[in-house]
């Protein structure tokens, strides 16, 4: 279990004043004159040796990601782009930091810019976030005002200039070249890859993009080290996360863990356990509704890491958990996410726009059992059919879970299409 | 260059180019439905997925660039695997009512779903509609058929240069439509027709009147304008169907303007099929025989400097030569080819040419146009200069009416005074030809079709000169013409030898001429030549009826000066005849008979008089020399010589679709009330 003194976010729940005084007490802008004088490249690299993973879902490494970006301008500028579009169903970390630790994040912006060449940062901001917005622009004006960003941040010598923008509620202005076509005031459809936001991203010019939490656990790793973030959790899935515990158990709620930590007792410590003990437990979904679900028995041993979870076919995700008790409709559960994902398919490529609405028409049926015993592997070649084809990953977000469902619970759905067939007939 | 193995073969292309295209140079065919190679690439239909080494996922190759040592697999199972899931999810929602579709025979959906579809489909759930847009009346839509390609989206926005057309809502509920509904205000919106791979956009006026495979197919070319669009004429027995464009990089790309396209309707009617004899004031229907011996009588009573003629803007070379012969024999050289009275020709041929050619717009850096609306005047051109101002820094200065170019320009004045000041060089637009490396003049006839026009084409001329326009390998003196007969008029001579008045003759011969001022005849005896019932036929004595451009095989020189032929795709109706073989029957009717007696004695004639009309689709290109004068100009702003696009010569000015779409223009049906029209 982490040790208070290791937290990274002391201020996630509010109990302390978010803003530059209370920011500034446990630690934020300590020094950070001192952490850019040490320049760019050992941002970069203290960054990367640290093994920190982006935070969104893919898990990328943020330092590699940060070396991408071209080391001298060809002329254009470059830019930072934080990811505050926090959409993905079961998931409210970047939320709580925006709200309550939002200094954090505003330095991280400025270490993040300085570390890819960048004078400005604009940070998207889902658009139902509207009391997180006010928080943040807050924290940018107070930082302003003490001289932390703006012309010579900190007194660095670096400027750095800090935008928020709101976004109107699409799901998909989340994935980070529709977030970057929303933000250019177009219409948020994910663009082609290559080319890479590195050489061509927002206005054309190299960008990165990356999540909230990536970015505000940034200046605490410089603070404290590499090793000291690398020393928690398993090689290669290193630091400490906030997860988001949500579901059937007695006490929801956002905790910063280790990474690595096994699922059980994650769930057992801060969040009280499963309604009804742990064997009450029928399914939990790791990492948010883009991943598959996994079924008790490999919830009983399965640690909350990257790695650990894609050995079991899932993912970590947005380590958002959501735990279903035995009182649950596992069927009708997931067919109400293949719901979301034809809601909020951008329609861009065929196999999302035509598969997410037959997948999710197909699990609108095998709720009711409404279907045969061989539409299963018509549903399961559908997921196939989408899966990898699509432009960008809302297409895998939207097959997996169905996926999941087939792979652990085939039996409950053969069940209901049988008891439907009885029911017919009587 | 780098080199990449497709299917195990090695092949090295350009750098740049995708690997959709590297494969079709290695002979694999890539299915595809949105990408199209002059559109930007939008990948969204997936179907063009290929397998390349060391990639997770199937790569779209229409959007992948080629890289060196790429292993491309476009043959494996996963890759059909993945072109049979796509085609199944295109499927999935088309309402696959191919019977009923007008695109049946010539779809790309329908084409590839015989290669990548299953014969039965799985999808039991309930199939989605969409509400059709009204695009105007030109293109139909069914929009339950479309695939969401976004080509007419990106045609709209990229080439067309009127970004009305877009997607609506997310997901299963995308449309795509203007959002308030609009007819498409671009003058190339047909074109979408083609671009469309479905049946989502059809041809309106075409709907439900013929499938592909009963057509014939004539490759010929436009005389709507004097750009020579490359054109293809379906016909079925006698009636011309529809016209599309026929693909040629050096003029019209792919592209074909709304006017070219779609008023071959007008072929239909108003048609003058047999000859007409005004007899007691009115016009009678009459023989060959009569006509001609009217004609004869009329002619041989005339002394033969009162006998005069004029080519229409639709005439063609060898009826233009003959007609020429034919005055020329009976001692007349009043003869012009010049209706809208252009103040060209005479002096050196690249005083009347566009001799940057038209794909030389490209390679241009700066662009002067001078009483020129190319929008209205060559739609296809001036998405040309479009396609320019896309590619990067170009200057380009308007100096005549301040309309909506589809670019963005300078607007520098109204009218001669700004031309003087960049004559002389005081006007700054004149630093930024100086500075350019291949600067350009564009004149039009709304500069030249006026009094003062030589001493127009004289200032322009000496742009031309002091910017730097004229130099070994560039030439960016231009005239823009409406006519497609213009250029090959004036290669030809089809000019006076001195000046003369209309209103003096005793007869005067028209061909096809119909937008000049009839009242300016006066009481000559006027025998019309041409196709349609038009204001030429209104005012003569004697009709002939003639052909239409695609009722015969005949020479056209466009703007360029580069010379092509049209085919005949139908013959001319009733009675009508081909218009030199009319000129030579007259010929010997009136003791004067022509030196030829076929279409190839005619041409080998013709083309030893004027060599540049036989190099066939070449550019001859003009030697600088004198045109134009020095002369003070008048002052007046220019002004384009169309008002109405749709309507600009006899054939369109029939045409009931063209009608239709003036009237959208002006305000469409929404102004027809109960009580008003």
């Amino acid at each position: 279990m982490l040790k208070d003194q290791d937290r990274i976010f002391t201020n996630i729940y509010g109990h302390h004043d978010p803003f530059l005084e209370g920011a500034k007490s446990r630690g934020d802008w300590d020094g950070t004159k001192k952490l850019l004088a040490n320049g760019r490249e050992w941002v970069v690299e203290t960054v990367k040796a640290s093994g920190l993973r982006g935070r969104g879902g893919a898990g990328f490494s943020t330092g590699l990601k940060w070396s991408f970006m071209p080391k001298e301008s060809d002329g254009r500028p470059h830019y930072l782009v934080v990811n505050a579009d926090e959409g993905e169903p079961g998931t409210c970390k970047d939320r709580e930091i925006l709200r309550h630790d939002p200094h954090k994040l505003i330095e991280g912006c400025l270490i993040a810019s300085f570390a890819i060449g960048a004078n400005a940062a604009y940070i998207y901001v889902r658009g139902e976030f509207y009391r997180e917005t006010e928080a943040l622009q807050r924290a940018i004006d107070e930082a302003y005002e003490a001289g932390l960003i703006g012309n010579n941040a900190c007194g660095s010598g670096w400027d750095f200039e800090c935008y928020v923008h709101r976004g109107m509620g699409a799901y998909i202005c989340g994935e980070e070249t529709a977030l970057i076509e929303s933000l250019e005031g177009k219409k948020g459809q994910p663009r082609l890859k290559p080319p890479f936001p590195a050489n061509a991203g927002l206005y054309g010019c190299p960008s990165t993009v990356n999540n909230v939490e990536s970015i505000a656990v940034a200046p605490t790793i410089l603070r404290r080290g590499a090793d000291w973030f690398a020393g928690m959790g398993r090689p290669n899935n290193t630091g400490t996360k906030l997860f988001n515990i949500s579901g059937h158990v007695e006490q929801p709620c956002t905790v910063e863990e280790e990474m690595s930590i096994p699922l059980k007792e994650l769930i057992e410590k801060h969040a009280g356990g499963v309604i009804g003990g742990w064997d009450n437990l029928l399914a939990i979904i790791p990492g948010g509704a883009s991943v598959p679900c996994l079924p008790k028995g490999i919830c009983d041993s399965v640690l909350m890491d990257f790695d650990s979870l894609r050995e079991q076919q899932s993912g970590l995700g947005t380590a958002a958990i959501m735990v279903m008790d035995k009182s649950t409709d596992i069927v009708a559960a997931i067919a109400r996410l293949s719901a979301f994902y034809k809601h909020e398919s951008c329609g861009q490529c065929t196999p999302c726009r035509e598969g997410t609405g037959w997948m999710s028409r197909m699990m609108a049926r095998m709720v009711e059992g409404n279907a045969s015993v061989d539409e299963i592997d018509l549903l399961d070649q559908v997921t196939r059919q989408v899966e990898g084809h699509t432009i960008c990953a809302l297409g895998d977000a939207a097959a997996w879970p169905v996926q999941g469902l087939i792979r652990h619970f085939r039996p409950e759905l053969e069940a209901r299409i049988e008891q439907a067939k009885k029911n017919a007939a009587a | 260059m780098p080199t990449l193995t497709i299917d195990g073969v090695e092949i090295e292309v350009e750098a740049g180019l995708t690997v959709l295209q590297a494969c079709e140079i290695a002979g694999k065919e890539i299915p595809h439905f949105c990408y199209h190679e002059r559109l930007s690439v939008a990948g969204n239909c997936r179907m063009c997925l290929v397998e390349m080494e060391r990639a997770p996922k199937p790569i779209a190759s229409c959007a992948m660039p080629v890289g060196d040592g790429m292993v491309i697999t476009t043959d494996s199972e996963t890759v059909r695997k993945a072109r049979n899931g796509v085609m199944e999810f295109l499927l999935i929602n088309h309402p696959l009512d191919c019977p009923i579709c007008d695109q049946g025979g010539e779809c790309d959906l329908q084409d590839q779903a015989m290669g990548y579809g299953f014969d039965r489909s799985r999808y039991a759930e309930e199939k989605r509609a969409v509400k059709d847009k009204d695009l105007g009346p030109l293109v139909s839509t069914v929009m339950t058929r479309c695939i969401h390609c976004t080509r007419c989206i990106r045609f709209a926005t990229e080439i067309a240069g009127v970004p009305e057309l877009g997607a609506t809502g997310r997901g299963e509920h995308m449309e795509v439509g203007t959002y308030v509904e609009k007819a498409l205000s671009s003058e190339l919106s047909g074109n979408i027709i083609d671009l469309c791979p479905v049946g989502a956009l059809t041809s309106k006026p075409y709907a439900f009147n013929a499938r592909p495979w009963e057509l014939t197919k004539t490759e010929s070319i436009d005389a709507m304008d004097a750009l020579g669009a490359n054109i293809r004429i379906d016909t079925r027995g006698a009636e011309v169907l529809r016209i599309v464009p026929r693909n040629h990089d050096d003029v019209n790309e792919e592209w074909i303007s709304d006017k070219t396209r779609f008023a071959c309707d007008g072929l239909r009617r108003q048609r003058l099929d047999q000859p007409y004899v005004r007899k007691e004031g009115k016009l009678q229907p009459a023989s060959w025989d009569e006509a001609f011996a009217a004609i004869s009588e009329k002619a041989k009573g005339a002394s033969s400097d009162k006998i005069a003629a004029m080519a229409g803007d639709q005439a063609d070379c060898e009826s233009m030569y003959a007609l020429k012969e034919l005055l020329n024999s009976l001692g007349s050289s009043n003869i012009d080819c010049r209706q809208d009275g252009a103040n060209i020709g005479g002096g050196s041929r690249a005083g009347y040419l566009f001799n940057s050619t038209i794909a030389g717009i490209e390679d241009a850096d700066a662009i002067l146009i001078v009483g020129s609306n190319p929008r209205l005047e060559s739609p296809v051109l001036n998405a040309r200069i479009r396609k320019r101002f896309l590619q990067g820094p170009v200057s380009i200065g308007v100096i005549g009416e301040e309309v909506d170019l589809t670019y963005r320009y300078d607007y520098l004045g109204a009218g001669p005074d700004t031309l003087a000041e960049v004559a002389d060089g005081s006007h700054k637009f004149a630093k930024a030809l100086n500075k350019a490396k291949n600067p350009m003049i564009i004149v039009g006839s709304g500069a030249l079709a006026r009094s003062d026009g030589a001493a127009i084409l004289g200032a322009a001329r000496k742009i031309a000169e002091d910017t730097g326009m004229i130099t070994d390998d560039w030439n960016g003196f231009n005239v823009l013409h409406t006519a497609a007969s213009r250029v090959g008029g004036l290669d030809l001579g089809f000019l006076p030898s001195a000046e003369f008045s209309y209103g003096d003759m005793d007869v005067v011969y028209l061909l096809g001429a119909d937008e000049i001022d009839m009242q300016e005849l006066g009481d000559a005896f006027v025998i019309y030549q041409g196709h349609h019932g038009d204001a030429g036929a209104h005012r003569a004595d004697v009709i002939l009826p003639g052909a239409a451009y695609t009722e015969k095989s005949a020479t056209f020189v466009n703007l360029e000066g580069r010379a092509q032929r049209t085919q005949l795709a139908s013959f001319p109706v009733g009675e009508a005849k081909e218009d030199w073989a009319i000129l030579r029957a007259l010929s010997a009717e009136l003791g004067k008979t022509l030196p030829f007696d076929s279409l190839a004695d005619l041409r080998s004639r013709m083309i030893a008089a004027t060599p540049s009309l036989g190099n066939l689709d070449e550019v001859t290109p003009a030697k600088w020399g004198e045109f134009g004068s020095n002369d003070a100009m008048a002052s007046g702003a220019f002004i384009s010589p169309i008002a109405n696009f749709f309507m600009t010569d006899p054939i369109s000015r029939a045409s009931a679709t063209m009608a239709d779409c003036t009237t959208a223009r002006d305000g469409g049906s929404d102004a027809r009330s109960g009580t008003n029209g």
